[in-house]
C-alpha cells in the first residue's frame, strides 16, 4: 500500500464465497465463467493464495451467459466518472465479437462481484480490463467447443461473431443463448488465457459512446443520493464543533418531542432520523450539546507545523553523495516549495441508503472501495462481512476523494436505531469538513548543475504531502531522497494522482529554475538530463504542437511519470498588469498511457484533468483555524469554473505495443509546475507555492 | 401546508413545510430525483430546473415562488420518447463523465438557447457560468451547447 493512503487502515479479513454450482443454477443455468482474483487485485488485501485447499473457494464468477443469450460480467470495480463501465464493456465485447450494447455489466456490488481492493491508482485500465479479455477469451473458447462438438466440425473452422458462433465460410450458426440453453457449465479462466492483440481490437481503441449515456441526459440514473426504499427516513448527523471534538454534554429532549423524530445517540455519535429532511435539520438543531476540542493549528501556521512534528522519516533513494554532486556543479540552488490542503469537492457529496433485515445490512453508498466500505461496517458492526452487502450505483465522481465509508456506516447507525431504512445525504459544508483532503506539505530541493545543463546532485525533502512520484525522471549521478511523515492537522487522504502533483509540481519548478541558472531553454536543458524515449518522446511532442519557442513571453512547460503514463503540459498564460489577475490561455497536453483503449474518453479523462488541475494550481486552498474549515462552502472555496477553461489540446501517442495504462490521474502532474513557469516568463515573479495566485500575482 | 405545483405537465399536491425548498419537494415528495444536490446555496447548478422557462436553482427556491409556475425538470424535456435537441447534443458530444452535473448543466443550457438561439463563446460562458462540473467536462459542455444551436437554427422557419 502506498504510503500515502493515511485513509486506507483496515483490509478485509474474511471472504465468503458462494458456491459456484448453486450460483448458476440461481441464474438459470447457462454458462459460467469463474477465475481467482488476480494477483494486483487482491494484493493488497492480504487476500493471496492461502494454498490449494482453499484455491476453490477464492474462484468467483466474473461472467455468465443465460439461455436467453444475455451476457453478463461481474467487476468489483466502481463507475465514478472514468468512463470503466464502457470501457471494461468494450474488452468484454471485443473477446466475444459482440455489440457492446449486448453486455450487461454488473459493478461494485459485494454480493455479486469478484473481490475487488477498489477502484484507484489508475488500475481498472491495466488490471481490470486484461482480466476481462481474459474472461471474455475463455468463454469464446468455450463456446466454439461446444458448437465444435454439436455439428462435429473442427474448432479451427469457427469463430464467434454478433452474439453467434459461426462456422467460417459455412452455413452452421448458432446463438449464444441456444448454445448455453439447459447448462449448467463452469468453466475456468486461465490466468495466462491468450486474448485478442491489441493491433487487431476492433472494439477496443474505438470512441464507444458512454453505456448509459441515455439515463444520465434524461435524470433517470439514480445515484446512492437519489435512492429510497419503502418507509425510508432521512438521517442526519450532529457534528462536533472542531476536529476531535469530546461529548461534554447533551440536552436532546426537544428534538425527541419532536413528532416523527428518532433520536440516537451512541457513545459521541449523535443524530436523527425524521420523514423529511427539513424535519430532520431542525431536529439536528434542537439538540443542545457542549463540545471539548483541544487548540488546534490553523492554516497560517501549517508549514512550521509539519516540520516541527516529523514522525518517520524513509530514504527512498540514495546514490553517489550530494557533497561531492554540489561541488562538481557549476551552479547551485536551494529552494523550498509549498502545497496547500485541497478538497476533492466531488460534485455528489457522500451519501448512503441503509437498510437492516434483521441482522443482514444492505447499503448503497457512492464509494470507490465497495468491499472497503464492506469491512468498515462489518467491523462497526461487529457482524461478519457476509451479512454486509454494499452497493455501488454509477456514482457523481470520487478523484481518490471517496474510499471509506463514513455516510455508510452513519446511515446504517441510524437505521439500526430507527428500524427502518435511512439516507444520509453530507450537506456541501460536511463535504468539505468532514471528509479528508489531499495533503499538503513542504518539500526542499537542493541542487546542482554544470553551466552544459548537465545535473550533478540533487537533494529533495518531502514534508507530509506523500511518497508517490517522489523519483525523479532524470538521471543525475548523485541524488538523494527523502520522504517526512509528519502528523497532519487535517484529516488526508488520497487524491486524483495521490501525491505525485505535489512532487511534479516542486520538482518540474525547480529544473525550470536550474534552466534559467544555466541560460538554457527548458526544452533543451530537460532533453540533456533524460534518457527514456518514451519521455522524451512526449516532451517533443508537447513542444512541437505548442510552438514551444515561438513565443517570448507567458508560456511554460513541465513533464512527468505517474502511473505508467508520460505525459508533458506546455502552457501558455495571461496575466493582468493592473490587478494580477491570471488566465490560462491554452494548454498542449501530450500523453502516452500505452495502447489507447478508448481514445474520446482518454481524451475527455484527459482534458478533465487537466481543467481540475487548473483549480489546485491556481487557486484552490482549505483555510482552517480552531479545529474548523473556514471555507466550506463553494463561495469561499472557488473551483474551476467555465471562465477558467483555456483552449485545450491533446496529443495522444497510441502505442499499441505497450500495455494501456489508467489514465484519469497522471495529465494532472505537470500542470502547475508548467503553470509557474509561465507566469514567471510573463511577470518575472516566480512562485513556489500552490496554489499559485489566489489572488492574481503581484507584479 | 398543501401547496400545488405543476410540473413536467402534471397537477401535483404537496404538503410540506413552507420552509421546504423547491429541489427537496421534487427530490423528496415527487420521487423526482433527476435535479441534484451539490451545495445547497445557489453556487453550483446542479439543482436547475425551468421555472416559466427560466432556469431558476431549486435548492433556493422556495416552494412558495413556484406554486402555479410551469416547472420543468430534465424528467420532463423528453416529448414522447424523443430527447430534446440539448439532451440529444450531449449525448452526442458525450459531455459527461461522472454526469451528476448534467441535468443541471441540459436545463441551464436548454433555458440559455430559449434566450439567446445563437450564442457566441462568451454568451456560453457567461450563460453557463453558475453550473459547476467538477469532473471538466466544460469543453464538451460547450461543444454540446454549440452544436444544439447550429441543429435548432437548422430546424427554425
Ligand atoms: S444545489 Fe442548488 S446551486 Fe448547488
Ligand atoms: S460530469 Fe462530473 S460533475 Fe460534471
Amino acid at each position: 500500500m502506498e504510503p500515502e493512503r493515511y485513509e486506507l487502515r483496515e483490509n478485509p479479513q474474511y471472504d465468503f464465497p458462494m458456491d459456484r454450482r448453486d450460483f448458476v443454477r440461481s441464474l438459470g443455468g447457462g454458462l459460467l465463467i469463474i477465475g481467482l482474483v488476480t494477483g494486483l487485485q487482491a494484493q493488497e488485501s492480504g487476500r493471496g493464495r492461502r494454498g490449494d485447499q482453499r484455491m476453490p473457494e477464492e474462484m468467483s464468477a466474473w461472467l455468465h451467459i443465460g439461455a436467453d443469450g444475455v451476457i453478463t460480467v461481474y467487476t468489483g470495480k466502481a463507475e465514478v466518472g472514468q468512463n470503466t463501465r464502457t470501457s471494461l464493456m468494450q474488452a468484454v465485447a471485443e473477446e466475444l465479437r459482440t455489440p457492446v450494447a449486448s453486455i450487461r455489466l454488473v459493478m461494485a456490488d459485494t454480493d455479486r462481484v469478484p473481490f475487488d481492493m477498489g477502484t484507484f491508482g489508475s488500475l481498472s485500465t491495466p488490471v481490470m480490463a486484461p482480466q476481462l479479455h481474459r474472461v471474455g477469451a475463455a468463454a469464446r473458447d468455450t463456446l466454439i467447443g461446444m458448437a465444435s462438438k454439436q455439428w462435429g466440425i473442427e474448432r479451427g473452422a469457427l469463430d464467434v461473431a454478433n452474439g453467434e458462433v459461426i462456422e467460417k465460410g459455412g452455413s452452421h450458426r448458432i446463438r449464444f443463448g441456444e448454445l448455453t440453453r439447459g447448462q449448467e457449465l463452469v468453466r475456468t479462466v486461465a490466468h495466462d488465457a491468450p486474448v485478442t492483440p491489441a493491433s487487431e481490437w476492433k472494439i477496443c481503441g474505438t470512441p464507444v459512446p458512454k453505456v448509459n449515456g441515455r439515463e444520465m441526459v434524461t435524470g433517470q440514473h439514480k445515484y446512492s443520493s437519489d435512492m429510497s426504499a419503502p418507509g425510508m427516513l432521512y438521517g442526519k448527523v450532529l457534528r462536533p464543533t472542531a476536529f476531535g471534538a469530546k461529548l461534554v454534554s447533551v440536552d436532546a429532549r426537544a428534538a425527541q418531542s419532536m413528532p416523527g423524530v428518532t433520536f440516537v445517540r451512541d457513545a459521541d455519535f449523535l443524530a436523527v432520523a425524521a420523514q423529511d429532511p427539513l424535519k430532520a435539520e431542525k431536529a439536528v438543531e434542537a439538540i443542545q450539546a457542549e463540545w471539548k476540542a483541544d487548540p488546534q493549528p490553523s492554516s497560517r501556521e501549517l508549514f512550521a507545523y509539519l516540520k516541527a512534528n516529523i514522525a518517520e522519516t524513509q530514504t527512498i533513494h540514495s546514490t553517489g553523495s550530494i557533497p561531492d554532486g554540489m561541488r562538481l556543479g557549476e551552479a547551485a540552488l536551494r529552494e523550498t516549495y509549498h502545497v496547500a490542503y485541497i478538497a476533492h469537492t466531488p460534485l455528489e457529496p457522500r451519501a448512503a441508503l441503509a437498510q437492516w433485515e434483521g441482522d443482514k445490512l444492505t447499503v448503497y453508498t457512492g464509494s470507490q472501495r465497495p468491499f472497503g466500505v464492506r469491512s468498515e461496517l462489518a467491523q462497526a458492526f461487529h457482524i461478519p462481512e457476509e451479512r454486509v452487502r454494499v452497493i455501488v450505483p454509477d456514482t457523481g465522481a470520487g478523484y481518490g476523494g471517496k474510499h471509506t465509508g463514513e455516510a455508510a456506516i452513519e446511515a446504517a447507525r441510524i437505521a439500526k436505531a430507527a428500524g427502518k431504512p435511512v439516507k444520509v445525504v453530507w450537506t456541501r459544508e460536511e463535504e468539505f469538513t468532514w471528509a479528508y483532503a489531499r495533503p499538503a506539505g513542504i518539500i526542499e530541493i537542493a541542487s546542482a548543475v554544470r553551466n552544459d545543463g548537465l545535473l550533478t546532485a540533487w537533494e529533495f525533502h518531502n514534508y507530509n504531502s506523500g511518497a508517490a512520484g517522489i523519483r525523479g525522471i532524470y538521471i543525475v549521478p548523485n541524488e538523494r531522497i527523502e520522504f517526512h511523515e509528519t502528523k497532519s492537522p487535517l484529516r488526508q487522504g488520497s487524491y486524483r494522482a495521490l501525491a505525485s502533483t505535489a512532487n511534479h509540481f516542486a520538482r518540474e519548478s525547480h529544473i525550470n529554475e536550474l534552466a534559467h541558472a544555466v541560460k538554457m531553454d527548458p526544452v533543451e536543458f530537460r532533453m540533456k538530463n533524460l534518457q527514456d524515449a518514451r519521455q522524451r518522446a512526449v516532451i517533443a511532442a508537447a513542444a512541437e504542437k505548442f510552438g514551444w519557442g515561438k513565443m517570448k513571453s507567458g508560456c511554460g512547460i513541465a513533464a512527468g511519470f505517474e502511473k505508467n503514463g508520460y505525459v508533458c503540459s506546455a502552457a501558455e498564460v495571461a496575466v493582468d498588469r493592473s490587478t494580477g489577475k491570471v488566465r490560462v490561455v491554452r494548454v498542449v497536453t501530450a500523453f502516452d498511457c500505452g495502447a489507447v483503449v478508448n481514445p474520446d474518453g482518454l481524451k475527455h479523462q484527459v482534458e478533465g484533468a487537466v481543467i481540475m488541475g487548473i483549480g489546485g494550481a491556481l487557486f484552490e486552498s482549505l483555510e482552517f483555524a480552531d479545529g474548523r474549515i473556514l471555507n466550506p462552502h463553494l463561495r469561499t472555496y472557488r473551483v474551476p469554473r467555465f471562465s477558467d477553461v483555456p483552449e485545450l489540446e491533446t496529443v495522444l501517442i497510441d502505442r499499441k505495443d505497450v500495455p494501456s495504462a489508467g489514465a484519469g490521474e497522471s495529465p494532472i502532474v505537470a500542470i502547475a509546475p508548467a503553470f509557474a513557469e509561465a507566469i514567471f516568463s510573463a511577470t518575472g515573479v516566480r512562485l513556489r507555492s500552490m496554489p499559485l495566485a489566489p489572488n492574481g500575482v503581484k507584479t | 401546508m398543501a401547496i400545488q405545483l405543476l410540473v413536467n405537465g402534471s397537477e401535483h399536491r404537496v404538503d410540506a413545510d413552507p420552509e421546504t425548498n423547491l429541489l427537496s419537494a421534487l427530490r423528496d415528495r415527487l420521487d423526482l430525483t433527476g435535479a441534484k444536490y451539490g451545495c445547497g446555496d445557489g453556487q453550483c447548478g446542479a439543482c436547475t430546473v425551468l421555472v416559466d422557462g427560466r432556469a431558476v436553482r431549486s435548492c433556493i427556491t422556495p416552494l412558495g415562488y413556484a406554486e402555479g409556475k410551469r416547472i420543468t425538470t430534465i424528467e420532463g424535456l423528453e416529448r414522447n420518447g424523443r430527447l430534446h435537441p440539448v439532451q440529444d447534443a450531449f449525448l452526442e458530444t458525450g459531455a459527461m463523465q461522472c454526469a451528476y452535473c448534467t441535468s443541471g448543466m441540459i436545463l441551464s443550457a436548454v433555458a440559455l438557447l430559449e434566450k439567446n438561439p445563437n450564442p457566441s463563446g462568451a454568451d456560453i460562458v457567461r450563460g453557463m457560468e453558475g453550473n459547476i462540473c467538477r469532473c471538466g467536462s466544460y469543453p464538451r459542455i460547450a461543444a454540446a451547447i454549440r452544436l444544439a444551436a447550429s441543429r435548432q437554427k437548422g430546424t427554425a422557419r
